[in-house]
């Protein structure tokens, strides 16, 4: 690789392999977030972003309307703050929705698309793109900065973070792993990678605000389904279904238990 | 119009407490979601959501300790069960150990079933000093056989807490590796010597 | 036709810094997919940046630069207003060609 240089080069951010030294622990965290550091400027969820703003303004389906006649919960069309605001109880619809649950139903509903049809991939993989990916970094960093403020008023919402918390308490499968097996307590690591202890404050809001996030180790944009839908199959679990009621209150449990935390994503991930 | 206001006041009261299921409720509700929203995948069938006996307890404490009278019934019960070497060979290869604490693999829907599984044990434990990468779910693994001896029952301890954790420890997060099938007798056998052989690195 | 690049050029204390984010696959060649066979080789062999339609930059890229790569760069002089272009072409031969304006 030969760079002529006319200018000053200030950085060309490969994603070089990172050569652990034997040091103390310590050191190898404080290295590994250097490295993150560095990755930070230039995230690649910025080209998600792009796609997913054109995918909101697109007319598309039978109907041939833009999802720009969606309500995410703050009125028609209003996507400013509204991932903060998620999940919540939607009344046309009757039940709690998170961000992909919602945008499945307005594809249905309003531009007259066939549930089968959307939901066939909700995870990318180089080429074979998923919209949900797209919009989701787009929709999620127009609440940059945003507190999140998830109500649980209605009685649905409640009901989503109850389910959501004995969800997360699950133990099963061969392992007899939950959630909380890992995310239960505080100041735990898996190998190297540190664990938030998401039924505390402070660690579930640093746990919930960088989702979506570009994983570098996929090379793709992710979300807080597919984040869950890994997690479970790592637990030895069968495979979570996308948009389903256990994702849907597990959101709700994890989104509750971030209150107030400022959203930063889409951030970027290993 | 007042009495209409404070009935809904009282009615959203009443819904607000009455929403909240008993205990067993709430986990049965749970428990019909959990099965709705998943789908079996390669060789994780929908039955790994069926929960045996020291699964449905210790999910039901929450985040609390179990209480100790039931701490105490699943030990004993898992004690039970434990199955050891019909040889009465208790140690094996630490070498061989080593590859099968470093092994992450086993089990997943993404796994190849018929590749033996791995134990992950630096997931959450400190074994050998040259291992950097290692998890703090579990207690420090490092000097395990230096701390305690070459004893018989010290192997029998060993092979059996790694056979069924929760023979010792309710509700323990480890795997059971030998009740649930994850590895095999053999398996378990090199990881004993990776504890407890002089020679192993976890001693040195 | 690939996706547009992002392009972010600023202007400040005589130098213009750029920064530009491109969203190519960069597979090296040496991949194997899941039956075991070769994942092609599809990676940016060349970069070029103009200011003004001067070349700013040229770089010849090879395997060892990641997925979405990004490129940021300095250079003496331009101003607000000013019209940066950049282009990559790739080993089959596709090209992209995205311009930004200076802030």
């Amino acid at each position: 690789m030969r760079t002529r240089r006319n200018i000053a080069v200030i950085a060309i951010a490969a994603a070089a392999g990172l050569a652990p030294e034997a040091l103390a622990q310590g050191s190898a965290m404080e290295e590994i977030q250097k490295y993150r550091d560095q990755l930070a400027a230039g995230n690649p969820a910025e080209l998600w972003e792009a796609r997913g703003e054109a995918l909101w303004k697109h007319q598309r389906g039978p109907k041939n309307v833009s999802l720009e006649a969606c309500d995410l919960g703050k009125g028609t069309g209003v996507v400013r703050g509204a991932y903060a605001e998620l999940p919540r109880y939607f009344a046309d619809a009757g039940r709690v929705m998170d961000l992909e649950t919602r945008l499945v139903h307005c594809m249905t509903t309003l531009q007259g698309l066939k549930e089968e049809e959307v939901t066939a991939r909700p995870y990318g993989s180089g080429n074979r793109r998923s919209d949900f990916e797209a919009l989701a970094a787009w929709i999620t960093s127009e609440s940059k900065g945003v507190a999140m403020k998830v109500l649980m008023e209605h009685p649905k919402e409640r009901e989503a973070y109850r389910v959501g918390e004995k969800i997360f308490y699950f133990r099963g499968g061969p392992h007899d792993f939950a959630c909380a097996t890992c995310h239960g307590e505080s100041g735990k690591r898996i190998r190297l990678q540190d664990l938030p202890n998401l039924t505390e404050r402070k660690d579930a809001q640093r746990g919930y605000i960088t989702w979506p996030a570009y994983r570098v180790s996929q090379g793709e944009l992710r979300t807080m389904q597919w984040r869950l839908y890994d997690c479970f199959r790592q637990q030895r679990f069968p495979e979570l279904k996308f948009g389903s009621e256990a994702s849907i209150a597990l959101i709700s449990f994890l989104a509750k238990n971030a209150q107030d935390g400022v959203y930063a994503g889409p951030a970027i991930k290993r | 119009m007042n009495q209409r206001i404070l009935m809904a006041a009282a009615a959203a009261l009443v819904a607000g407490c009455a929403a909240t299921p008993a205990g067993e409720d709430a986990s049965a509700q749970a428990l019909q979601i959990m099965k709705s929203s998943f789908q079996e995948r390669g060789q994780a069938k929908l039955d790994r959501l069926d929960q045996d006996e020291a699964q449905k307890l210790c999910s039901a404490a929450g985040a609390d300790a179990v209480p100790k009278d039931v701490a105490e019934r699943i030990e004993k019960a898992n004690l039970a069960q434990i199955r050891y070497p019909a040889d009465g060979k208790l140690l094996g290869d630490w070498r061989e150990g080593e590859k099968i604490a470093q092994s992450g693999v086993g089990k997943q829907f993404s796994d190849d079933p018929k590749r033996p599984a791995g134990g992950n044990c630096y997931a959450c434990h400190q074994l050998s000093k040259a291992e950097i990468s290692f998890g703090t779910i579990g207690p420090s693994l490092h000097n395990f056989g230096k701390l305690r001896g070459p004893s018989e029952a010290t192997r029998r301890y060993a092979y059996g807490k790694i056979y069924n954790a929760q023979a010792f420890t309710a509700c323990s997060n480890m795997p059971r590796f030998g009740h649930n099938g994850i590895l095999t007798e053999e398996q378990l056998k090199h990881l004993v010597a990776l504890l407890l052989d002089p020679a192993s690195p976890v001693n040195r | 036709m690939a996706d547009p690049m992002r392009i972010r050029a600023a202007f400040r204390d005589g130098v213009t810094n750029v920064k530009i984010l491109m969203s190519h696959e960069m597979e090296t060649g040496q991949r194997k997919d899941a039956s075991g066979n070769l994942v092609p080789a599809h990676f940016i062999q060349s970069v070029t940046a103009t200011h003004q339609g001067k070349v700013v930059l040229s770089a010849q890229w090879g395997p060892a630069v990641a997925k979405n790569p990004f490129l940021e760069f300095s250079f003496k002089g331009g101003q607000k207003g000013d019209k940066i272009s950049v282009n990559w072409v790739d080993n089959k031969g596709e090209s992209r060609t995205d311009e930004a304006t200076v802030n």
